[in-house]
């Protein structure tokens, strides 16, 4: 049995061939996919958890001998189900742009400053509730060729591990207002209005410190990737 | 339905995934281990020097990043059979220009007799299967990965 690759009305993820995104053009598979069952492989990991991560490695403004530049946050949530239990002890691993909206990457050639006490990259085990919690900088808007005056909107790249191979999952956190929201290719290749705000943090006074960080909120939830066979999203 | 949507990995993802590729898990010559390297393509022919592959051979997982020129390399071991399934590997392909993660398996060309009968290999077009057969003797193997293109690669969904 096959299905159309990313078929929008099937999934709550982008298509793989999004037209806005000019980097899908020569990358989205043309052919279909072939839809599987999970077999035993499929859902028997993999599962990370102790031993990958110091306890260090959650705070990025701690990564080098000063203090980064940039507004500080912290930014937690919780990596749940699609059934809504919390996945416990499972890694999470984030990285961005930093303040100026320049990656610490060789490739970056966005004429914004590094900064030498910003690295931007994190990682962490979820807790017994599925807890996750980051200390961070908010990252900078940076241009990027996609079209004339293309600029993303500030964003938080996360990596997670569900509770089994289908569940894997690479996505992007974006901020509250952003303005630029409604203009990306990247955002707005998710179809689905409530899908896609989903990947808008809320702001949050709880973890919220005062005199010291902004706090933003985020869950992460996975699950298998298909919808409903009507192709109702609910 | 509440799932968190997929979004790329970008282009500038390496500083902050690599530090996973270095939990290697076997070794050149180690007994029962197999060499597998590759491209990966894009549907014009050109290299794709920023993906990220991940394997997952329970209870091994690697992950690997391409090199400028396209290329990958790891050292696994020699997968088993699993249940019905003729050995493979399973794979993640991540990369700029992909807006959700891509799946395909490796499957090792000399399991002949197991591959003829593998149930996941049956479900693909007869003239798609050698895609997703890894090609070379011994313990070293090629896989490349065509993301798009005549020799299209051919990817899964669950």
């Amino acid at each position: 049995m096959t299905i159309a690759g990313g078929n929008p009305s099937l999934r709550i993820d982008p298509p793989y061939d999004s037209p806005g995104y000019r980097s899908s053009s020569a990358r989205a598979p043309k052919q279909p996919l072939v839809l599987l069952e999970p077999g035993l492989l499929e859902l028997g990991g993999p599962v990370f958890g102790e031993g990958l991560v110091a306890p260090g490695d959650a705070d990025l403004t701690r990564q080098h001998p000063g203090e980064p530049i940039g507004e500080r946050i912290n930014v937690t949530g919780r990596l749940l189900g699609s059934d809504g239990r919390p996945i416990a002890g499972q890694l999470v691993e984030l990285w961005q742009a930093n303040a100026a909206g320049r990656y610490a990457h060789e490739v970056d050639r966005h004429p914004a400053p590094l900064d030498p006490n910003f690295t931007g990259a994190g990682r962490c085990l979820t807790g017994a509730d599925g807890t996750w919690r980051f200390v961070t900088i908010k990252p900078g808007a940076y241009p990027w060729r996609n079209h004339p005056n293309a600029w993303r909107p500030a964003h938080l790249h996360f990596s997670v591990f569900g509770r089994v191979f289908t569940e894997r999952l690479v996505t992007q956190m974006y901020f509250p207002g952003d303005p630029l929201l409604e203009f990306d290719p990247i955002y707005n290749s998710v179809r689905d209005e409530r899908a896609r705000k989903r990947l808008v943090a809320a702001f949050d006074w709880e973890t919220t410190e005062e005199e010291w960080a902004l706090g933003y909120r985020f869950d992460i939830v996975v699950g298998s990737r298909l919808v409903t066979a009507t192709g109702t999203l609910s | 339905m509440n799932e968190t949507p997929s979004q790329t990995v970008g282009p500038f993802f390496r500083f902050g995934l690599e530090w996973m590729q270095h939990h290697a898990i076997a070794a050149p010559g180690d007994p029962g281990a197999s060499e597998i390297s590759g491209v990966v393509y894009d549907g014009t022919g050109l290299a794709v020097p920023d993906a990220m592959l991940e394997f997952w051979n329970a209870p091994h997982f690697q992950r690997c990043m391409t090199a400028n020129d396209g290329s990958y390399r790891l050292v696994v071991p020699r997968p088993a059979p699993i249940g019905d399934q003729a050995p493979h590997i399973d794979v993640s392909v991540f990369a700029r220009g992909l807006l959700q993660r891509l799946v395909t398996r490796i499957y090792f060309p000399d399991e002949e007799a197991a591959n003829a009968s593998d149930p996941i290999l049956a479900l693909v077009p007869p003239q798609r299967r050698q895609t997703l057969v890894a090609s070379g003797t011994g313990g070293r193997f090629r896989f490349d990965v065509h993301l798009q293109g005549p020799q299209e690669t051919v990817f899964f969904a669950y």
